[in-house]
């Protein structure tokens, strides 16, 4: 992957967007890929959880904003328990998805769920799926 | 006798009908009185973590505001989910202020301002620190003698460490409750690992994926049974199984079965109150052959 960095980005208001909704300061992050190492959905994501934070100190949005692994992202809290320096790892991933499910983009489309695949699963596994993936 | 207020969630009166019912017979068994709040709602299912999100917060203070006006200071949930986020929201609201006032701005209708006084507790510490597992061991009736269970955790009963019940890492509650009921704890490495909770909707391929690593090393270490205390891991390890027999082939299916019904086998309830029926893979050729049922 070919990555351009550049001040406008870096001094986007994406960047403060992101800190602002995750409560997080993405400077103390200093990349030792703990976060990365325990997480259950890395075999399947794009971009890694550490490089997550990278991105997003950079004001990468494109990048963040069309990864999917804010999406695989389950909010298991491994990452935030473990991590060095405190950052919670998962409010930045819940603020990255915030970001677009606050313009409508939801993650999932309740109306395309067949009969069988909502009545196949308990409420619970619903509303949480909801809550999370939709606005 | 112990008192205990009871907040049940949406799962437990339905699909987890059977982790209701084994913990209620369970329970009266120990001797002690369940009272079910008159009126609740969701709690939320998950803590949001933006940190503007405040009006999520509202389905659960106002569950919590219901605990006060059945004149208690505790309540106890089943649900791991409902246990985090009724606990978070109460812990949020007590940290901060302004956020509290904010919320109460929205509740205008509640007679009660909650102050976070109300204590969130798990079936589990409550087994734990008040009755206590010598005390439970007492009264073991149908100890579960040769049958070896590995401890599935999940995520929110311990992460993260401010509400987890136990070590986060390395938790044991439920190992030491399971050798206090006769059984033989087994431990594996997958026991805290994330079942893929709530994507099971819009991706049952990865929860397949998790249920086979999870179940796979849970039988490699010589486990017969998973144990689990979440409504949604449990329907992801149980039922889900299904898929991921099909994603691999030589998958080889086990039972799962909620602490409370293990518990409720040994204190001597009745298979009625163990609600056999709602598994998809059927524990009872298993409990037959132990002897159990």
């Amino acid at each position: 992957m070919r990555i351009s960095i550049s001040k406008r980005k870096i001094q986007d208001s994406f960047v403060e967007k992101v800190e602002e909704l995750s409560g997080q300061k993405l400077l103390a992050c200093y990349q030792c890929g703990k976060c990365s190492a325990g997480c259950p959905a890395v075999s399947q994501m794009d971009i890694l959880p550490n490089q997550v934070i990278r991105f997003a100190q950079l004001g990468l949005k494109e990048e963040l904003l069309e990864s999917k692994s804010v999406w695989l992202c389950a909010s298991c809290y491994t990452c935030n328990v473990r991590c060095p320096k405190g950052i919670k790892i998962a409010e930045v991933m819940e603020a990255v998805r915030q970001v677009l499910l606050r313009k409508r983009c939801d993650h999932v489309e309740v109306g395309k769920l067949t009969d069988e695949e909502k009545a196949g699963v308990p409420a619970i596994a619903l509303i949480s799926n909801f809550r999370k993936f939709t606005s | 006798m112990m008192k205990i207020t009871y907040y049940p969630g949406c799962t437990l009166k339905s699909n987890a009908k059977n982790f209701e019912d084994s913990a209620l017979c369970s329970l009266k068994e120990l001797g002690v009185e369940v009272e079910e709040l008159r009126r609740w709602n969701c709690c939320g299912t998950v803590y949001s973590l933006a940190t503007d999100d405040l009006i999520h917060h509202l389905a659960s203070i106002r569950n919590l505001i219901r605990v006060k006006e059945a004149q208690s200071d505790a309540v106890m949930t089943l649900c791991a989910m409902c246990y985090n986020t009724l606990k978070r929201v109460n812990e949020r609201v007590k940290a901060d202020p302004e956020s509290l006032a904010k919320i109460h701005k929205f509740m205008d209708e509640e007679k009660i301002s909650y102050q976070g006084d109300v204590r969130v507790r798990h079936l589990l510490e409550i087994l734990r620190d008040d009755i206590t597992f010598a005390t439970i061991a007492t009264k073991v009736r149908r100890p579960l003698k040769n049958f070896k269970v590995a401890s599935y955790y999940g995520c929110l009963l311990v992460r993260p460490k401010e509400i987890g019940l136990d070590d986060l890492e390395n938790p044991t509650i439920l190992e030491n409750l399971l050798t206090a009921l006769g059984a033989q704890a087994v431990d594996f490495p997958y026991k805290t690992e994330c079942c893929a909770a709530y994507q099971t909707v819009d991706k049952p391929d990865t929860v397949a994926e998790r249920t086979y690593n999870i179940l796979t090393s849970a039988r490699d270490r010589g486990a017969e049974v998973v144990a689990v205390c979440c409504p949604l891991c449990a329907f992801n390890l149980d039922h889900r199984q299904k898929e991921t027999a099909r994603k691999y082939p030589e998958f080889k299916k086990m039972p799962i079965l909620y602490f409370t019904q293990l518990m409720a086998l040994a204190l001597g309830c009745g298979e009625k109150d163990l609600r056999l029926d709602l598994h998809y893979i059927d524990p009872k050729p298993l409990l037959q052959e132990k002897g159990f049922i």
